[in-house]
């Protein structure tokens, strides 16, 4: 049994309230960073700890605080992204839901070491029963003296405040965040300058995804080299993963970094095989944005290597053969599932959620998602996957923001590596209409009897 | 899809104290002067009260905060979960996104269709519900979802069955 440094508590009954939250060793983190820590060193807790942004970017959480500008009589700001939006990524609306107080623990500590006097939870709109629960929670950590004016008598005052967002993928993006937490449009903004200098209000800002805020409660708990001991390599600690699409047990589960992809697939402590007896196809591992990958290249590497669960293992190989860990959104497609009708519906939301800003994503999207619709609907041509290749590599690292490569990559990669199922559907058009391509040779039939074995 | 065309004029009720009061709040969460931050929050609230937000209660939200109402407009118009248009009482919003099809989204949409007898976006004749696909609720593990404002209830891991069952028990809350 992996060891659980987030939700090592997530089934004890109440532990969404104060009381039994604090119970169970709750706030400590607070208290001893507070108490006996300054903010310097709490950044340096969090270096030491290798922790990388949970959100996607896998970024050092430590190494972006440390960038944070700290002019004199200028407000500083910790804003933590909760826009959870990402198709396939569901593990901060349950970490807010089951355990809404280790988020606040987390954003004390970070304002703390950041400076801030004010902290703000965007919130993904349609999380509405989840702002309710973060600020039942506030309430409940004020109460006790953890929040408000000169917290455990340090003279260190914070208010922290939650804001709805709007139903927007792209305030996922943490320049459009701020555009939004300062009452716009979610368009991103043009870095430099980046919110460490000029943020929210045109203030020094840092932006963290619900799960880095709340990973630095064990890491100050147990210092940040312990924290490191866990994972592999640069990819240290544990990380939530979101198993959904045809899994025998989908849900959140707390992984070791480096756990190999097979076990997580296959084993009962995790996902427990692919459900309803069939067999696995392809696999999106870290949200719809980053590369579809055939079983085989899941499973393994292309060098024959067991492919292992982190930011490393994951992107083994580059897009040729790898993927990314992205925000930890593991969807599993068994053997029904078209890959061509699926790239169609991802192509179809980025379009959707294009802010609009840049021509390449707006209208680039947009074009993907007609030829896409028409392979799909058997009134494909045989160049369409050149042409869909050709617009993927015009949009992607031409917009201000990364939602153009988020669009441009799972249809790249689709191609990529199901092309003759993209042929088939052109080739077959009544067939690939009323039917489904199959498994085909995506699985390594040996990989997947040993599996089940 | 333009969602501004149908916007209609009908009179827009007053806000009431109670609906006033929480925009007050929301407004004292941020520094003097930058109160059009409660923007998004005031529009949820506006429209929780009042089903959707007229250009009217849009006038009305901009001359509150001290701002000229086309930013309250090109705000509106840009989050997807403002409605600019009376909608059914209960908006059934489902999730249309990948992983929720992996699990049979597609059929739910269909079958909400054929029960209710209305297209996406339109409202049943009883004015009770509307309802359109919407995208991904991250609810990925226990698809197909939908959601119901105001207060965004989730219903996971939905069958033919059992969204018959919730509109049914939604129709008879209703006419009670």
């Amino acid at each position: 049994m992996a060891r659980k440094l987030l939700l090592e508590h997530i089934n004890v009954p109440g532990i969404n309230t104060y009381d039994v939250y604090r119970s169970k060793g709750g706030y400590e983190s607070v208290e001893k960073a507070l108490k006996t820590l300054t903010p310097e060193d709490v950044v340096e807790e969090v270096k030491k700890s290798g922790l990388r942004g949970r959100g996607g970017a896998g970024f050092p959480t430590g190494m972006k605080w440390s960038f944070l500008a700290k002019p004199e009589g200028v407000p500083r700001y910790l804003v933590c992204n909760a826009d959870e939006s990402e198709p396939g990524t569901f593990k901060d609306r349950y970490l807010m839901t089951h355990i809404p107080h280790l988020l606040i623990e987390g954003m004390i500590i970070g304002s703390y070491a950041l400076g801030a006097k004010t902290s703000y939870i965007y919130v993904r709109g349609e999380m509405m029963p989840q702002i309710r629960i973060l600020e039942r929670a506030i309430a409940e950590a004020k109460a006790a003296g953890f929040l408000g004016k000169n917290i455990l008598g340090t003279g260190y005052d914070l208010e922290l405040y939650v804001q709805p967002g709007g139903g927007a993928y792209i305030c996922g993006e943490e320049t459009a965040l701020i555009e939004s937490l300062e009452g716009k449009r979610g368009n991103p903004r043009i870095k430099p300058p980046f919110p460490a200098i000029a943020g929210l209000y045109g203030c020094p800002t840092v932006v963290n995804n619900v799960e880095s805020i709340a990973a630095t409660v064990p890491i100050i708990r147990d210092g940040g080299e312990e924290y490191a001991k866990v994972g592999i390599g640069r990819s240290t600690g544990t990380k939530l993963i979101s198993a959904g699409g045809n899994l025998k047990n989908p849900g959140v589960y707390e992984i070791d970094l480096g756990l190999p992809v097979e076990e997580f697939i296959y084993s009962d402590e995790y996902c427990g095989g692919i459900a309803n007896g069939k067999r696995l196809k392809a696999v999106v591992a870290g949200g719809s944005s980053v590369p579809i990958l055939p079983a085989n290249l899941i499973l393994k590497t292309a060098a024959g290597d067991a492919r292992l669960m982190s930011y490393e293992g994951l992107s083994e190989g580059g897009f040729a053969t790898g993927t990314m860990m992205g925000s930890g959104g593991f969807i599993a497609f068994d053997e029904d599932q078209c890959i061509v009708r699926n790239t169609w519906n991802f192509t179809r939301f980025y379009h959707h959620e294009s802010c609009g800003q840049c021509s390449p994503c707006r209208e680039g999207t947009g074009w993907m998602e007609k030829v896409l619709h028409r392979l799909e609907h058997g009134h494909g041509k045989l160049s369409d996957m050149d042409l869909l290749v050709d617009v993927s590599k015009k949009i992607e690292g031409n917009t201000i923001c990364p939602l153009g490569d988020a669009a441009a990559w799972p249809v790249a990669s689709a191609i990529r590596h199901f092309r003759d199922e993209f042929e088939w559907h052109v080739t077959n058009p009544s067939a690939a209409v009323a039917g489904n391509f199959g498994l085909a040779h995506y699985a390594d039939p040996l990989v997947i009897a040993e599996a089940q074995a | 899809m333009l969602r501004v065309e149908n916007i209609q004029t009908q009179a827009t009720p007053e806000f009431s104290s109670a609906l006033l009061a929480e925009m007050a709040d929301m407004v004292s969460r941020y520094p003097e002067g930058k109160q059009k931050s409660a923007m998004l929050p005031i529009l949820h609230a506006v429209q929780a009260e009042q089903g959707w937000l007229s250009s009217e209660a849009m006038d009305r939200v901009a001359e509150y905060l001290k701002i000229e109402s086309i930013e309250v407009y090109e705000v509106a118009t840009f989050y997807t979960m403002y409605f600019l248009r009376p909608q059914g009482k209960y908006v059934l919003e489902v999730c249309r996104t990948g992983p929720c099809c992996l699990v049979g989204a597609e059929k739910i949409m269909d079958h909400i269709e054929q029960k209710l007898g209305v297209k996406e976006g339109d409202i049943t004749p009883d004015g009770l519900f509307s309802w359109r696909g919407v995208e991904c609720l991250a609810a990925c593990g226990f698809g197909p979802v939908l959601q119901i404002g105001p207060e965004y209830t989730f219903y996971e891991n939905l069958t033919p069955e059992s969204v018959d069952r919730l509109i049914s028990d939604l129709t008879v809350k209703a006419n009670n």
